[in-house]
């Protein structure tokens, strides 16, 4: 059964999905030269939710410039994949179908495991994956609980998996990032099917 | 007396040291690190407060790093940060409505129907009477606010934000508390997890 477009989605889904602001975005014309620089790319003036966001353009700049370098510096240190997985883990966590829509997506991009991708989305974090993922899923969510659960235990765990400082560092980030996401796209608006 | 501000607060509540095994680490994502300092000196040395005041901003980090319970450095952190800066009476407003919520989280309801079997309960969370009255309406409802974003945004509505607007918020303000509550669940992960990682033998 597919959800209706422009609805609500049903389930944890791989596909593109909308998202609508319970809030008014700024309008283009009200763009200044700081607003322009809280948005870093000018391509993100055509999407509601960073123009939300861009209210307040200098938490803006600076929160997307941290997720830039978590995700996409892949000098060494974790795999993009696995990055991704962090984050979707996090986002199926939290109940966050947006975020788990796009981060899941790329995990499926960069790992070719779009089978093992969708059977977290379906069954959720507590799925069997292998061991290596298993171990980056359970430290996502034990860092994403409140208070965080996260210890020298999930550190063994992601080194018996093969992870090295910086990877376990990069997972951390990953997670954690998403933490802060999930918050904003679950609570100013909400996804629609497209 | 506050204490001079930390050049980097993740550092500092993680206490990693120039040179150190969690200082190279860092360094190889110079940008996050230099970008998670931006994005604490925007939320707290903000050049516009006209959406949200800084004691405002201050009372809501005590009130959220206060729920997580970890890291303890940080919750220390954040409550001394805002008891140097607070009126009289405030900072013990805030600290007693973080013992009455303490809470587990992520919970709540999945509204839908295939997802339902995964909801739990929530906790409820309203300041009223005396606490209500120490605090004011705006921020007693950006602490509620900021207990749901907590432990179950996905719970989220649109009836939350029109809270926040009857208690004053504009929408400006209301973007700047989301960010803050949602930057503060980042950050104070950050520090949980390197602060483990500096607490195991190196790889």
């Amino acid at each position: 059964m597919s959800d209706t477009a422009g609805t609500p989605p049903e389930r944890f889904t791989q596909a593109e999905l909308d998202w609508t602001p319970w809030l008014d975005p700024l309008p283009q014309e009200a763009l200044t030269e700081r607003h322009w620089a809280g948005l870093v790319d000018a391509s993100r003036s055509k999407s509601p939710y960073f123009m939300l966001l861009a209210h307040d353009p200098d938490i803006l700049g600076a929160r997307t410039k941290t997720d830039k370098d978590i995700f996409y510096n892949t000098k060494e240190g974790l795999p993009r994949a696995e990055r991704e997985l962090s984050a979707a883990a996090a986002s199926r966590f939290n109940g966050c179908i947006y975020c788990a829509s796009v981060h899941a997506r790329f995990a499926s991009q960069f790992s070719k495991r779009r089978d093992d991708v969708q059977r977290l989305l379906d069954e959720g974090v507590g799925t069997d994956l292998d061991p290596r993922w298993d171990a980056v899923v359970a430290a996502s969510v034990a860092l994403s609980r409140t208070p965080p659960q996260f210890g020298t235990s999930e550190i063994a765990a992601l080194r018996e998996a093969g992870l090295d400082d910086l990877a376990i560092s990069d997972m951390i980030h990953g997670a954690a990032f998403f933490n802060w996401a999930n918050r904003l796209m679950l609570s100013l608006g909400e996804p629609l099917t497209k | 007396m506050p204490q001079s501000p930390p050049k980097d607060v993740i550092d500092h509540l993680v206490g990693i040291e120039p040179g150190s095994r969690l200082d190279t680490i860092r360094a190889a994502r110079q940008q996050a690190r230099d970008n998670a300092q931006a994005s604490y000196d925007a939320l707290f040395s903000p050049d516009d407060e006209s959406g949200m005041s800084l004691v405002e901003r201050r009372a809501v980090a005590a009130f959220v790093a206060g729920l997580h319970r970890q890291p303890e450095a940080a919750v220390v952190y954040y409550a001394d940060e805002f008891a140097a800066s607070a009126p009289a009476g405030l900072a013990a407003a805030v600290a007693a409505e973080v013992a009455r919520g303490a809470a587990e989280g992520p919970t709540g309801r999945f509204p839908q129907a295939p997802l339902a079997g995964e909801s739990t309960a929530a906790p409820s969370f309203a300041i009223a009477g005396e606490g209500r009255a120490a605090l004011g309406e705006r921020l007693a409802a950006a602490l509620e606010h900021a207990h749901f974003l907590v432990f179950h945004p996905r719970e989220a509505e649109p009836a939350r934000l029109q809270r926040l607007v009857a208690a004053g918020w504009s929408t400006p303000g209301i973007v700047t508390l989301s960010q803050l509550v949602s930057f503060l669940c980042f950050q104070l992960r950050v520090v949980v997890g390197l602060r483990a990682l500096a607490a195991s033998p190196a790889s």
